[in-house]
Formats: structure tokens, C-alpha cells, sequence
């Protein structure tokens, strides 16, 4: 009979805990990312790791498929819901400031000084009206990656350091059919993939042509020497026809042709690295981009997927989410994303780590941060849509290098004027 | 028709257009299949047969991934959404091709003017209304929007337009009330619609994205496609598995379709008119 | 029992009767009339509201800014593209699909043998996930790998640009959908034939009308539902063609330089991609006034009443 008393009273207190308040999280806050599968495996360990430490902080975590992500919040904002913390690509950062999506870092939080000293220095470009936006854990850059294969039967003894050497290269490992068709590319070209990526940040700048202004307000790069670069680019295509334009089906198709074997080199993100890993059957290899000259000034492009707090937290939400978003990026968390996803830390002490640098994989792209920058988009669809546009115009149109840059730069000067135009001035 | 010779050169012309459309017709799908076998280093070879036909993606469909409950929720949704379809676009196809009442014409395109407007236009006031109401990840959330459909509706009110009203008016003779003069006899007359209809809202409902994607939020209230959609990722999408996953997803529907097919050409020789 | 009791004496009681199956079919609609209102109707209007003021997903103030959407479109050159490219659409894709429909479902009633296996193998297109589908006739189309160009080249033609070629990538997209939408369309007409009840057709024999005659004066006048149907039906899908281009041009989307971009795609980078929800719903809006006055029209032409 006590027993029995006893374990009614036991059984009511139980009960009775979580309705008083007791041991249940105080707060509950949401984060989205899109699907990937150990990105989403490791997030589940930090929240675990981040809920002991704040026994008051309950974090749910929701993903999406990938293509799908920006829809996903497009829909859910408007009904108010939508995450706390939220992963965006840092290139639609701007166009969700500007949507007022989202609210800057707070300064006792994120100091500027501090993630000034201690990032990579791309990440300047979420710093807008003189605030941050959003922050990451990781940073890409560009590399190429060559089939060491294709590279012994061309007889090509090193990876090619000038854009010359490049061209050569690729022009020794493109195979034809007897009618003309090509069966494996030199070089994958893919201007929607990451060449309209390389041919802003890398190819105009070192043929001359500054992209754009330095406060990222006007389009510059229509000039003699960028209209050479685009030049230099579309002729791979049309006259030493080394590479096609979609050779493979689907997003990523230069990739999946590389991984067959049917590209000798592709310019391609160190998020790459693990599908190349996975699916290449050749012997492969990554090197520096190469220059215009040798011991010329290299340029690479840098991106990389950022943090950030959404207008939603607020209250004591707001104050659980800036705790989570700082160990979302602490140097800790970084080490484990680089060994768990394998990418790159975006601090730089940890990036000065000789043995990431002498890494032949990551070193690379290891060794482009420090100068990679990664371009300030207000509207990235927007933005890559136009210079893909120009490939196209002189590719398959005829048109001159130059006029098709010119048609592209009026284009994109018009997106970022209507940008700016709401903004103030500083 | 059907009672022509077997000799006939026009039907052994018929079965040899038919065979050569075929061919052509059904070939991307003999690709898709023959790709599902391929292991991944053979996935992008531009051969058509894989030389080392496996099953390891199919075994990876299945095992590494939640495909049996992606499998099993759209099965659910699509099975309840054509139910209701089926009954509710027949009840109002009907009245609208067979009952004289004010506002006929007007409630038909009325209707019809709900086809007008792309989905995509229409998810967020779905999101924004799911969200008031607790919708959000569930069955119900996902398969609202699609419970009466208007291509129903119109399709099914040309079909009752040629059910002679003579049928339904001895039905009235013989004392068979409003909704048995539907139920009873109207609906049997147009049975092939009836299961075009049906196979038309399951497949709909069985590939349907969008909305699914949007209304949806953890993963084990993911349907099929918004599952298969995984697959594709920023660093380019998993062909094979993508392949294997979307013959798996084939099945059903082929099923539902081989079921139906039969009502289409069996329907009227049944029930036809006797007079 | 009223109706019962009614219809005994429809001479009498007329007016009764024409009020009381009024009642039963607003009774019938009732349910799904709330459904529309609640689930199309109204979300419609809201997106019609949003049209006419400047609205970026999130931001609380959303100022009235009245047909500033509708000039920006008008002079936007991919929006002017995009209409055009639905229009061509619309034009190439429709016949095709209908006059192979027409043409496979009455070969299929003519065969007695393996009718389910053809039926069976017409309608796998249509079940094919688009993912799966583009990425093989992607393959097929591909310039340098792919199997057409190959047989192009095996008979002495020269090799085309496909879906890289901007004059040909829209025939091409075109060819997939209709390809896809073909076991639809034969299913349809397959329907719509067997409803045709058989004491027509057979009359018509006996009295010697055959082959085309028969087809011509007794087949497609009493298809003409169907028809109607399929016309009506298909014009609206094909004006809001959007998941098969986005899939078949999925690196440079409605590429390549927007020669396959249709209306609703570019609705969708609007307000998906670039978050101008205001402009997007003022190009859904014109897109709504005009396939509801071609459907408006199509009906009025096309509809007859069917008189056996």
C-alpha cells in the first residue's frame, strides 16, 4: 500500500515538473540550413555539445534540399515563421539585408575589430552600411583540379603556372572524334558553373580590369583589357575549341564530366573536393589557378556560406540565438567542420596551419586566401545570369568581346543602381 | 472497329507505327533504368547498357536513406487526395453539365479561372494560412490544396455533357432521387473519365514538389520527391541515385495506371446504353 | 421523397422542380465552392493586391506604388521574351501533342493484341520523374556526346546545336514536354473515344460510311467534349510551362539568352531568386488576364452542343 502511495506521489511530481517550468528548456530557437549530409550530421553534434552547455537553449534543427532553399524561405518569412539562425550563401546577403530579413551582429557580440583580425579578409563583403550582417565558419577559394592521367599521355610534366601554359595543356588533352565533335575536353568550361566566378575576380583583374569600383558601386570592368580577357576565355571555346559549353548534362556537368575522365582540368570550389574525391576514377590532382605571368600578381575568388541572425529573434530568443551563433563559429566548431566536412576554417590562425598548407589537396586553396576576394553581390542570380549572358553573346552569336561586355556591364550597372538607390549614402 | 481481320495490312501497318513510336517513346525511360544499374564510375559513360550491372544504388537508396517513409507518405497523400478528387470533381462535374440552376455558367469559369494562376504564385498565402491553422508538416498540410481540383471538375463535366439527359430523366420515372441519379446513374456512364481522372490526380500528387517542399519541415514528413530532391546538392547531383530512386518511384504509378487502364477501354461495353 | 414526388408530376408542378434541382446542385457545390473561394480564389486576389505595391518578402512597410510593376515589366526585355517564348510555346507544342494524341489513341482502338503493353508504354513518358527524363534527353540532345547528332552524322547531315543552339533550344524543350505529355493526351482521347457509345458508329457503317468519312462526319464531332478539353486544358498548361525548362536548361535557367525562358520561370526568379514578389505578381497577373480571354474564347468557339 505505501508503494503504492509512493510511486503516485513520485509520478505526480514527474508530471508535475515540466508543467511548473522545471528542467524544460526555457527557450526554443530554430536553425536552417540546407541538406548536406555531413554539414547536417555535424550540426546535430554541436547542438547536442551547445544544449549541455546551455541547459536553457533547446535548438531545432531543419534543412532543405538545396535548390529548393531559397523558395523555402521565401515562403515561410512572410508567414512570419522561419529560423532564428540561418545559413545563407554570403551572396545573398545584401538582398536579404535589403529585404530586412535580417538583423546586423551586435557589436558587443562581433566586434568588427575582432572578426577584422580574425577572419580571412574576404569576409569584408558582409559588411554593409559599415556593419555585419552575417558571419561563417568556413571560407572556399577556386583551385583547378587536373587528371594526372590525361596529363602523363599529353605529356604534360607540371601543372601549367601561366594561362598560356594552361591553354597549351588543354590543347594536348582535347580529344576529337573524326567528324570534329569533342570526346574529352582539355578544359571543362562552365561559365554558369565557377567560370563567371573566374573570369570576374581572376581573369579581368589580371588582364587589367578592376571589376568593379572600390565601393562596389559601379561595373568597370567593360574596358579594352577585360574585353581581352573575355576574349582570351570564349576563345578556349570557338577557336582552339578545347572545351563545349554543357558537354555534360545537369548543374555541374563539367564536373561530372572531370570525374569521368572527359575533362583534363576544371576550375572548381574546394566544396567540390569531396564529390571529386568520391567519384573520380583517374588519378587527380590540385594546383594553384595560374597566372598571366610567372610571379605575377595572383587573384583568386573566395565565398563562403555565412550565419546569420534573422529579424525574427528577438527577446530572449535573440539573446539564445547570438550565444548559438557564436559557437557556430568558434575555433573549436571550425576544426571540427574542416575535419568533418572538409572545409576550410575562415580564421585565419587556423588557415596559417603549415600542415593544411602542405596538404596537396587543400594547400591550394589554402594558399589563395589571403588574397581571394570574394565579390560583393546584391543580387547574385541577377549578377551571374549577365556575365554568362556575355559568354554566350560572343560564343554563340558572334559578337565582338567588347560590345558583349559593354551590353553585360549597362546590364549589371542597372542591378547594382537600383541597389544602391535605396540605400543611403555613408 | 475492334472486328476487323487480322490480315488486315491497316492493322499490321497500326502495329508497326505503334511499335517503331514506341521505341522511340519509351526510350529515355530504358535509359533511365539502364543508368539505375550502373555503378558510379560507369554512371556518366555515354554507353547506354552498363557493362557491371549492379544494385548497389538501389541498395543505397533504400538503406542510407529514409526512402521507405518518403515511399510511404506519398503513398498515403496521393491515395487520399484521389479519393476525394475522384468523388468531390465527379459531384460538381455532374452538376454542372447535367443541373439547370442560376449562376451555371458563371461558377463553371469561375472554376476554371482557379487553373490560371500558377502554383507557384499561390504558396505563400497556402504557407501563411497553414501556419495560422497548425498546418504546417502535416498530412493534411501537404495535401490540402489538392483535395478538389478543377481539371477534374472541367474534365469530367465534358464527359457527363454526353450522358443523354433521356438517361437520367427515366431515372426520375423510375423515383431515383438527385443524388442517385448522380451516384447510380450518371457516374457509371462516364467511367473511363472516372479513372483517367483517377490515375492523373495520384501521379499528380505522387510527383508533386513545390508546395510538399515548402509545407514540409522535418524529415520524416518528406515525400518522395522532396526526398529524391537530396540528392542534388551544390556540388552537382548523384545521377545514380537519382536514377534508382526515380525508377523505384515509377512503380505505384504503374500499378495504378495498369489497374485503371481497364475501366478506360472496358467502361462503356459494360454499361453502355442497352436501347 | 419530394423530388420523388415531384418528378411523378412534372406537368403541374413545374417551377417546383427547376427550384428544387437548383437546390440540390448548390448543394453539390457547396462544399468545393467554399474550397476554391478559400484555397485559389482568395490567395488570387491577395497576389493581385501584391501587385500594385512594392513588396520584398519580408520588409513590414510595403508601399503602394500602383502600376510601377507593370511599367517595370513593360520595359523589361526578358519579361518581353519570356511572353514571347510562352506564345511560341503554346503555338508548336499544342498541335503537336494533340494531333500524335489523337493519331496513337485511335491506332491503339484499332488493335486487339498487346493493347495494354503499347497503352502501357505511351503513358511511361508521362510518369517518368521530369528530373530523371531531362537529364536523359539532355544526354540526347548533347552536341558532342549525344546519340542524335550521332545518327545526324551517320546519314551525312551535319551536327546541331540542340538546347545550345538559341533558335533551336525552345523546339527542343518543346519536343520533351510533348514527348512527356503524350500518355496524357493518349489517355484522354482514349477515354473520350470508348464514351462515344457504339450504336453510332455502327449505324454509320451500316449506312457505308467508313475510313476517314467516319472518322470525319461521326468520330470527331462526337470527340468534340474531348477535344474542347484537350485544347483548353493543354493551352493553359503550356502557358504556365515551367518545371520541364527549368530542368532541361537547370545550369543557365530559360538559357541559353533566354531563348527558352517562359512567363512562369521568370515569375519564378522574380519572386523566388531575386525577392521582387511586387513584379512577379504583376507578370502573374497578365499572365491570369490572358489565358483567362484565351480560355474564354477557346469555349465560345469551340464548344457546340453535342446532338447524337
Amino acid at each position: 500500500m505505501k508503494r503504492i502511495w509512493t510511486a503516485i506521489i513520485v509520478g505526480a511530481v514527474v508530471l508535475a515538473l515540466p508543467a511548473a517550468g522545471i528542467g524544460q528548456p526555457r527557450v526554443t530557437i530554430t536553425y536552417w540550413q540546407y541538406f548536406f549530409e555531413s554539414k547536417v550530421k555535424l550540426v546535430d553534434q554541436l547542438i547536442a555539445q551547445f544544449e549541455a552547455q546551455y541547459p536553457g537553449v533547446k535548438v531545432a534543427h531543419e534543412h532543405f534540399p538545396y535548390d529548393a532553399y531559397n523558395q523555402k524561405v521565401a515562403s515561410a518569412v512572410p508567414a512570419g515563421q522561419g529560423p532564428d539562425v540561418i545559413n545563407l550563401f554570403y551572396g545573398w546577403v545584401p538582398l536579404y539585408v535589403d529585404s530586412g530579413y535580417l538583423q546586423s551582429l551586435p557589436l558587443d557580440a562581433f566586434p568588427p575589430v575582432q572578426i577584422e583580425r580574425d577572419y580571412v579578409p574576404m569576409i569584408r563583403a558582409s559588411k554593409l552600411d559599415g556593419k555585419y550582417w552575417a558571419i561563417p565558419t568556413a571560407v572556399r577559394s577556386l583551385a583547378m583540379f587536373y587528371n594526372a592521367d590525361l596529363f602523363r599521355s599529353a605529356a604534360v610534366v607540371r601543372p601549367p603556372v601561366t594561362w598560356e601554359e594552361f591553354q597549351a595543356a588543354a590543347e594536348r588533352m582535347t580529344a576529337r572524334d573524326d567528324r570534329g565533335r569533342i570526346t574529352t575536353m582539355g578544359f571543362g568550361v562552365a561559365p554558369s558553373g565557377q567560370d563567371h566566378h573566374l573570369l570576374r575576380e581572376v581573369l579581368f583583374r589580371q588582364w587589367g580590369a578592376a571589376p568593379y569600383s572600390a565601393d562596389n558601386r559601379r561595373v568597370t570592368y567593360a574596358t579594352a583589357a577585360g574585353a581581352e580577357a573575355l576574349r582570351w576565355y570564349t576563345e578556349l571555346i570557338t577557336k582552339s575549341k578545347v572545351g563545349a559549353i554543357d558537354f555534360f548534362p545537369g548543374a555541374g556537368g563539367y564536373r561530372n564530366a572531370f570525374m569521368a575522365g572527359r575533362a583534363g582540368m576544371i576550375v572548381d570550389g574546394s566544396f567540390a573536393i569531396g564529390a571529386i574525391r568520391r567519384g573520380t576514377r583517374a588519378s587527380w590532382g590540385v594546383a594553384t589557378l595560374p597566372g598571366r605571368t610567372v610571379g605575377g600578381a595572383p587573384s583568386n575568388f573566395g565565398s563562403y556560406w555565412v550565419h546569420g541572425l534573422t529579424a525574427r529573434a528577438q527577446g530572449p530568443r535573440r539573446e539564445a540565438a547570438i550565444q548559438f551563433l557564436k559557437f557556430l563559429v568558434s575555433e573549436q566548431t571550425q576544426r571540427l567542420w574542416l575535419d568533418a566536412v572538409g572545409e576550410l576554417p575562415a580564421f585565419k590562425r587556423l588557415v596559417d596551419d603549415p600542415r593544411l598548407g602542405a596538404d596537396p589537396v587543400m594547400g591550394p586553396f589554402v594558399s589563395a586566401l589571403p588574397y581571394a576576394r570574394a565579390t560583393f553581390f546584391v543580387d547574385e542570380a541577377a549578377q551571374r545570369q549577365v556575365l554568362v549572358d556575355a559568354v554566350n553573346e560572343v560564343v554563340l552569336n558572334n559578337k565582338p568581346p567588347r560590345q558583349a561586355l559593354e551590353e553585360s556591364a549597362a546590364k549589371e550597372q542597372k542591378i547594382l543602381d537600383e541597389f544602391w538607390a535605396k540605400r543611403k549614402r555613408p | 472497329m475492334a472486328g476487323r481481320a487480322r490480315g488486315d495490312p491497316r492493322v499490321v501497318l497500326s502495329y508497326l507505327i505503334l511499335a517503331a513510336g514506341s521505341l522511340v517513346v519509351a526510350f529515355p525511360f530504358f535509359w533511365m533504368v539502364a543508368s539505375s544499374l550502373k555503378p558510379l564510375a560507369e554512371i556518366f559513360d555515354v554507353r547506354f547498357l552498363p557493362t557491371q550491372p549492379t544494385i548497389e544504388n538501389y541498395a543505397e537508396v533504400l538503406t542510407r536513406t529514409q526512402f521507405p517513409r518518403w515511399f510511404a507518405n506519398s503513398l498515403i497523400i496521393a491515395a487520399i487526395t484521389t479519393v476525394s478528387v475522384a468523388f468531390f470533381d465527379a459531384l460538381v462535374g455532374y452538376a454542372l453539365a447535367k443541373l439547370q440552376f442560376p449562376g451555371r455558367g458563371l461558377i463553371f469559369v469561375l472554376i476554371l479561372a482557379t487553373l490560371m494562376i500558377p502554383t507557384e504564385m499561390l504558396v505563400i498565402p497556402w504557407y501563411i494560412m497553414s501556419s495560422a491553422n497548425g498546418w504546417i508538416n502535416t498530412y493534411w498540410g501537404i495535401m490540402f490544396p489538392g483535395l478538389i481540383t478543377a481539371f477534374g471538375i472541367f474534365l469530367i463535366r465534358q464527359f457527363m455533357s454526353g450522358v443523354p439527359d433521356e438517361l437520367l430523366d427515366a431515372g426520375r420515372i423510375d423515383g431515383v432521387g438527385e443524388f442517385g441519379l448522380f451516384w447510380r446513374i450518371a457516374l457509371p456512364q462516364v467511367k473511363p473519365a472516372m479513372a483517367a481522372l483517377c490515375i492523373f490526380t495520384f501521379l499528380g500528387n505522387w510527383n508533386a514538389f513545390l508546395w510538399p517542399m515548402i509545407v514540409i519541415q522535418t524529415p520524416n514528413m518528406r515525400t518522395l520527391p522532396v526526398g529524391l530532391a537530396l540528392f542534388s546538392g551544390e556540388a552537382g547531383s548523384s545521377w545514380n541515385l537519382i536514377m534508382a530512386g526515380s525508377a523505384l518511384a515509377i512503380i505505384p504509378v504503374l500499378l495504378v495506371f495498369l489497374v485503371l487502364q481497364r475501366q478506360i477501354i472496358e467502361g462503356i461495353v459494360l454499361t453502355g446504353l442497352r436501347n | 421523397m419530394a423530388t420523388q414526388v415531384a418528378a411523378a408530376r412534372p406537368l403541374r408542378r413545374g417551377l417546383r422542380i427547376g427550384q428544387q434541382r437548383a437546390l440540390w446542385a448548390y448543394l453539390f457545390l457547396a462544399v468545393p465552392l467554399l474550397f476554391f473561394a478559400g484555397i485559389r480564389i482568395l490567395p488570387a486576389i491577395s497576389s493581385l493586391y501584391i501587385s500594385v505595391h512594392e513588396w520584398n518578402i519580408v520588409s513590414p512597410n510595403r508601399p503602394y506604388v500602383g502600376g510601377a510593376n507593370f511599367q517595370t515589366l513593360a520595359a523589361d526585355p526578358r519579361f518581353a521574351r519570356a511572353a514571347i517564348n510562352t506564345v511560341r510555346y503554346v503555338l508548336v507544342g499544342i498541335p503537336a501533342q494533340m494531333v500524335l494524341g489523337l493519331g496513337l489513341a485511335l491506332l491503339l482502338q484499332r488493335i486487339v493484341r498487346f493493347r495494354g503493353l503499347f497503352r502501357a508504354l505511351y503513358f511511361m513518358p508521362f510518369i517518368t520523374p521530369i528530373v530523371a527524363a531531362s537529364w536523359v534527353w539532355q544526354w540526347m540532345y548533347s552536341v558532342h556526346l549525344g546519340p542524335l547528332n550521332k545518327i545526324l552524322q551517320a546519314v551525312g547531315l551535319p551536327a546541331q546545336g540542340f538546347l545550345r543552339d538559341p533558335g533551336q533550344a525552345l523546339y527542343a524543350v518543346a519536343a520533351m514536354v510533348v514527348w512527356q505529355y503524350l500518355g496524357f493526351q493518349v489517355v484522354i482521347f482514349l477515354a473520350g473515344l470508348e464514351a462515344i457509345p457504339r450504336v453510332y458508329l455502327e449505324a454509320a457503317e451500316v449506312d457505308g460510311a467508313t475510313g476517314w468519312r467516319l472518322f470525319w462526319r461521326i468520330t470527331l464531332p462526337l470527340l468534340n467534349p474531348t477535344l474542347v478539353f484537350s485544347a483548353v486544358y493543354s493551352t493553359i498548361v503550356y502557358l504556365q510551362l515551367f518545371t520541364q525548362v527549368l530542368n532541361m536548361t537547370f545550369q543557365d535557367q530559360g538559357g541559353p539568352l533566354a531563348s527558352t525562358l517562359t512567363l512562369v520561370l521568370y515569375v519564378y526568379q522574380l519572386g523566388f531568386q531575386r525577392f521582387k514578389m511586387g513584379e512577379a505578381a504583376a507578370a502573374t497577373a497578365i499572365l491570369f488576364v490572358v489565358i483567362l480571354a484565351i480560355t474564354l474564347l477557346q469555349m465560345r468557339i469551340l464548344s457546340k452542343p453535342v446532338e447524337y
